[in-house]
């Protein structure tokens, strides 16, 4: 660790708003004319992974598996600070679920070897499954520690991190190397400077094509995943029940008379 | 290890060049007296089949499909902190009890931990046909390494078709990592699962999007097929002592256990009672206006006994902890009552609390979409009807009549 991290933060392009509407019609997605940006939780990750280039030195590499235009994200990453970027695109990409997607980044970021972290956001606003992460962990073959909110440091090649679960707090430890998904609490990311925008405009991307990524193009994107989706609606409108505009004297007693009712005092 | 007859190598053609060997991403091919050797934790990328010069590596292929159907019974994954069981174990067994039923199959949970005998004993009052437990020090605390690798294990030798997991934070990072393991599909956070009448296959639904749409997921070429679901939306499965359920005690087998992660410490989270577990719910929206809002809520939700809950806009604003959270992006819900004040009834916040017994709605706007799903809904605004609805409880409480 002489020379410092070698770092890899892992980002989506995602759509900038999640208010996305059925096509009665055609029963997909309607898509048209939604702004891209990159994945809400990533912008914590890769926030992370400057900050531990700072404290430590080494370098930041970022990562995206997605169509052409999401080149945008990276540059984006890069405006932040980070230091290289490869752009994961292929045809035969398309269609991945999160195995087929993590088993896709895991390929490439074999290929970036030697890195000592990961980093995965927490979940993205579109796939929203948070499994990207610790799969590709498993496909990498080193471990995982989900929802760290606090990177407590590194000390000869042991990391120290905190994480937060349903009922508490853990302190936990591992050697690196060790892929870690972050909450919202870890940091504020940066805006980016004009000098990194500047840098981010020129900044070589590099394209990573099935040719590189190796392997069969049936093991990936639809035809490589495990699980379809068969079908997609919009949530059924639930039953409601009575609606008053009354005085607040009269609401308060119905209120009560139901609270009575159902027996809850 | 049975899997590895999936590869197949053509040795008395090889020539030994080891080609195979700088081919493989994983590092998991070996030269042993100049022929390849394929190691264990191989994971069949096939990346050696395109690169043998001499065409002599082949993947068996669709031994995905053949395997199928192998694969037999609903399993839940029992989730347990020093020996309780988490409760979305006992929704797990409820949901995989119809499950089982439908496609005749056994119910299975799957339990692991270490001094969890009685935890055992209610497993099987909960329904389940059979339950393993895996009892070791190892597995005190729950760890990802230890566990998906005993989990992977249980899998293989008992071959469940279907293998259910709470969406607690721990299962939604066990979950993934047993699936990759398992070289099987994974679908987070389900919120509805059945069995299609036809194809017996599992379909999973759950929300995406934001909550805007639902989507309806299968996994038909593997085994076993696996969901994490959402606490606080199936029903639980209920005690019957007359439940037959056997307890299974497996032998903890350390080879090829991995062990990377060290737990340091745990600080239990202070708050004393959680929304998630309350009978009662009193949540606050944005229409509270202010901080200081959620100071009546808690007035009212401690004469009650219940918990505060809040939507997003107010966690965002800082008038209230993340862990007081209603919705997509917060906790699921499913108290006996649930009182909405001051919240408009967004997609993603009923996405969290629809599921309530009873649901009343207190909102200044008569088209705020809570009402489409209240049970009563009150035109008005909170600050005129919570502190004479709080009156009212008082009396009542001090009084034990209704007047
Ligand atoms: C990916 C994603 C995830 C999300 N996750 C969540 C989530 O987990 N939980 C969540 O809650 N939201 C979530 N949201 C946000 C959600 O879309 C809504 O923005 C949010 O629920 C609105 O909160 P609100 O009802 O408090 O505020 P508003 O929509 O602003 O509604 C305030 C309401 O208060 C009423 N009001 C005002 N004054 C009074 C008064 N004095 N008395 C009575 N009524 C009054 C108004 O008529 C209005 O209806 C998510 C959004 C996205 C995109
Ligand atoms: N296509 C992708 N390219 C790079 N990283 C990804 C991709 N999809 C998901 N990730 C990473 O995995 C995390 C979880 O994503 P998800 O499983 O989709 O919720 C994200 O926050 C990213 O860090």
């Amino acid at each position: 660790m002489s020379e410092g991290l070698n770092i890899i933060v892992c980002i989506k392009q995602v759509p900038a708003t999640t208010e996305v509407e059925i096509d009665p019609e055609t029963g997909t997605l309607k898509r048209e004319g939604i702004e891209s940006v990159i994945n809400p939780f990533d912008e914590y990750a890769i926030e992370e992974s400057i900050r531990l280039k700072e404290k430590y030195g080494g370098i930041v590499k970022v990562v995206t598996m997605g169509p052409p235009m999401a080149e945008q994200a990276l540059r984006d990453a890069i405006a932040m600070g980070c230091d290289q970027a490869i752009l994961i695109t292929d045809r035969v990409f398309a269609g991945a679920d999160t195995w087929a997607t993590s088993l896709t980044l895991a390929r490439c970021i074999d290929k970036l070897k030697p890195y000592d972290i990961v980093l995965c956001g927490l979940k993205t606003t579109d796939g929203d499954t948070g499994q990207t992460g610790p799969e590709l962990a498993e496909h990498l073959g080193i471990p995982h520690i989900c929802y760290v909110n606090r990177i407590l440091g590194i000390d000869n090649g042991v990391m120290r991190v905190t994480r937060a679960l349903d009922d508490g707090v853990e302190t936990l430890e591992s050697n690196l190397p060790l892929l870690l998904t972050v909450t919202k609490e870890i940091n504020h990311p940066r805006l980016a400077t004009l000098k990194g925008r500047l840098l981010a405009k020129r900044a070589e991307i590099k394209k990573f094509t099935l040719k590189e990524i190796g392997g069969d193009p049936k093991e990936y994107g639809l035809s490589g995943s495990f699980t379809r989706v068969i079908k997609v609606f919009t949530p059924s409108p639930p039953v409601s029940g009575e609606v008053m505009e009354v005085d607040p004297e009269i609401a308060a007693q119905k209120i009560f008379e139901k609270l009575v009712e159902i027996k809850v005092i | 290890m049975e899997d590895f007859e999936v590869i197949r190598i053509d040795l008395e053609k090889c020539s030994g060049c080891g080609i195979c060997v700088s081919a493989c991403p994983f590092g998991s091919i070996e030269m042993v007296e100049n022929h390849p050797l394929i190691k264990e934790d191989c994971r069949l990328c096939g990346s050696c089949v395109s690169a043998c010069p001499l065409g002599l590596i082949s993947l068996v292929e669709s031994s995905k499909k053949g395997d199928v159907e192998q694969y037999k019974g609903v399993a839940v994954f029992a989730e347990q902190r020093g020996g309780v069981i988490h409760p979305v174990a006992y929704e797990l067994l409820g949901k995989g009890k119809e499950l089982s039923k439908q496609l005749n199959e056994p119910l299975y949970a799957v339990l692991l931990g270490c001094g969890i005998k009685e935890a055992a004993g209610e497993l099987a009052i909960r329904g389940a046909d059979k339950v393993y437990v895996y009892d070791d020090p190892m597995l005190r605390e729950i760890r990802e390494d230890p566990y998906a690798d005993v989990l992977s294990k249980f899998v293989k030798e008992e071959k469940p078709s279907i293998f259910l997991i709470g969406a607690t934070a721990i299962g939604r990072s066990l979950g993934p990592k047993l699936a990759a393991k398992l070289r099987t599909g994974l679908t987070a956070d389900c919120t509805g699962l059945e069995i299609d009448p036809e194809t017996k296959l599992l379909k999973q639904t759950r929300p995406a999007f934001g909550g805007n749409v639902m989507a309806t997921i299968i996994c038909p070429d593997s085994r076993p097929q696996m969901a994490t679901v959402r606490y606080k939306v199936m029903k639980e499965a209920e005690k019957n002592s007359d439940s037959k359920g056997e307890i299974i005690e497996k032998k903890m087998d350390y080879k090829g256990i991995s062990d990377r992660v060290k737990i340091l410490d745990f600080q239990p989270a202070k708050e004393t009672v959680s929304i998630v577990d309350a009978d009662i719910v009193i949540s606050g929206g944005k229409g509270l206006g202010e901080a200081k809002g959620f100071r009546l809520l808690e007035e009212l939700a401690n004469i009650m006994d219940g918990a505060v809950g809040a939507s997003r806009p107010t966690v965002d604003e800082g008038w209230i902890d993340y862990t007081h959270q209603v919705g997509l992006s917060g906790k699921t819900v499913r108290p006996k009552l649930y009182i909405a004040c001051g919240i408009s009834g967004a997609v993603q916040h009923l996405a969290g609390m629809k599921t309530s017994d009873y649901i009343i709605a207190i909102n200044k706007d008569k088209e705020a979409p809570i009402f489409k799903v209240a049970t009563l809904g009150i035109v008005g605004d909170c600050y005129e009807v919570l502190p004479i609805l709080q009156k009212k409880i008082m009396e009542y409480k001090k009084n034990g009549k209704l007047r």
